[in-house]
């Protein structure tokens, strides 16, 4: 099938990753990077860690950088198409599979699932780290805000929108 | 694995009123930034008390465990636990709504102002310090599987890192394969 209205081609692509976004809309970043950046020719390197930025910024689920690629390709039905595509197969599944897994909780395959699928998120999370980072820090600056970030995340408890405020500010004022 | 004593089908409340089990979900959405995890728990369990801190625990490893956004799947979960298929688009509507709305404006703004110079730096800083923290949470997400070293889980991690990260293969198709392989090799390694 050759579909070249860009509506289809968002709602087709973001319901087929929402199936396999294990470990959430994070861990889909690879294969978001790989359609708008590569496949598809939407968005440029620049455009796609700008998008990841603002995405980090807005309130709320992580899920919304699909609402802001969407943007980029159509308009604001294309904001509304991605994100329904990106949430709604995996929320009707959701609701299917709540029932089935109570009904399940201790059965050795259904642990194994859960086992299984644990790493697999995490590399994937790791891959979305990669990726990003080898688009975004493009300066010895902006790698160095990525290391001095990653042991603030993971030796302290501080708010993370303090981590960006200071990144922003060194971003204004030309360091970067 | 979270062993908790209540069976969460009880956790049915036909009493919570549907809005504010919107209204709710939509305050979770509004305050968490970055890591919407913390937030929700606070409202659910500290504020609302809509569920004890196990059944929060057995609700979230559920939501893990299933593909797409965490915290979007829980609160299908949750609404869907509490008033049926209603319940489960009150509480998702509620959650994706505002900040889709919010982002909607800003991705305006961002096509409009998205040349300008600064605008670009602040995004570039802010994104720089998104990964760092990124970071941070995976390290502290793969330790307990790392210290593990004869067990699957963390051949499972690399070869998914570097098949997805590295090599860039196509999503779908990769994780057809390490996703089955990933869970028989649990599956084995628990019988063993």
């Amino acid at each position: 099938m050759k579909a070249s209205d860009p509506l289809i081609v968002l709602a087709s692509h973001f319901a087929l990753l929402s199936l396999f976004a294990i470990g959430g809309a994070n861990a889909a970043i690879p294969e978001m990077y790989r359609i708008a950046v590569q496949l598809e020719g939407w968005l440029t390197d620049q455009q796609f860690s700008d998008l990841f930025a603002i995405a980090q910024v807005t309130p709320g689920p992580n899920v919304i950088i699909t609402t802001l690629i969407g943007y980029q390709v159509a308009g604001i039905t294309g904001a509304l198409v991605a994100t329904a595509a990106m949430v709604g197969p995996t929320c009707i599944a959701t609701y299917f599979i709540t029932k089935v897994w109570d009904r399940f909780r201790d059965a050795p395959l259904r642990i194994a699932i859960q086992l299984g699928l644990v790493p697999v998120s995490i590399g994937l999370l790791a891959a979305s780290a990669w990726i990003m980072a080898l688009t975004t820090d493009s300066t010895w600056i902006a790698a160095g805000i990525t290391v001095v970030s990653a042991s603030v995340g993971y030796f302290s408890r501080l708010n993370p929108l303090w981590v960006f405020a200071i990144a922003a500010i060194m971003g204004a004022i030309g360091l970067i | 694995m979270h062993d908790t004593p209540h069976d969460p089908t009880q956790t049915k409340r036909p009493d919570l009123p549907l809005l504010e089990l919107f209204l709710g979900f939509a305050k979770i959405s509004v305050t968490g930034f970055g890591m919407i995890l913390p937030w929700a728990r606070r409202l659910i369990v500290e504020d609302k008390k809509w569920l004890t801190a196990d059944e929060f625990n057995e609700t979230y490893s559920l939501a893990q465990f299933l593909p797409g956004p965490n915290v979007v799947n829980m609160s299908v979960v949750f609404g869907s636990r509490m008033r049926g298929p209603a319940g489960a688009a009150v509480a998702l509507l509620g959650l994706i709504g505002p900040p889709a709305l919010i982002a909607t404006a800003l991705s305006a703004l961002y096509a409009i102002y998205g040349d300008v110079d600064v605008l670009r730096r602040i995004l570039t800083g802010i994104a720089a310090a998104a990964i760092g923290l990124m970071i941070a949470v995976i390290v502290k997400m793969a330790e307990p599987l790392l210290r593990k070293l004869l067990a699957p889980a963390p051949l499972v991690l690399i070869a998914t890192f570097l098949t997805v990260g590295v090599a860039r293969w196509p999503l779908v198709s990769t994780l057809l394969v390490l996703a089955p392989a990933s869970i028989a090799l649990a599956f084995w390694w628990q019988r063993r």
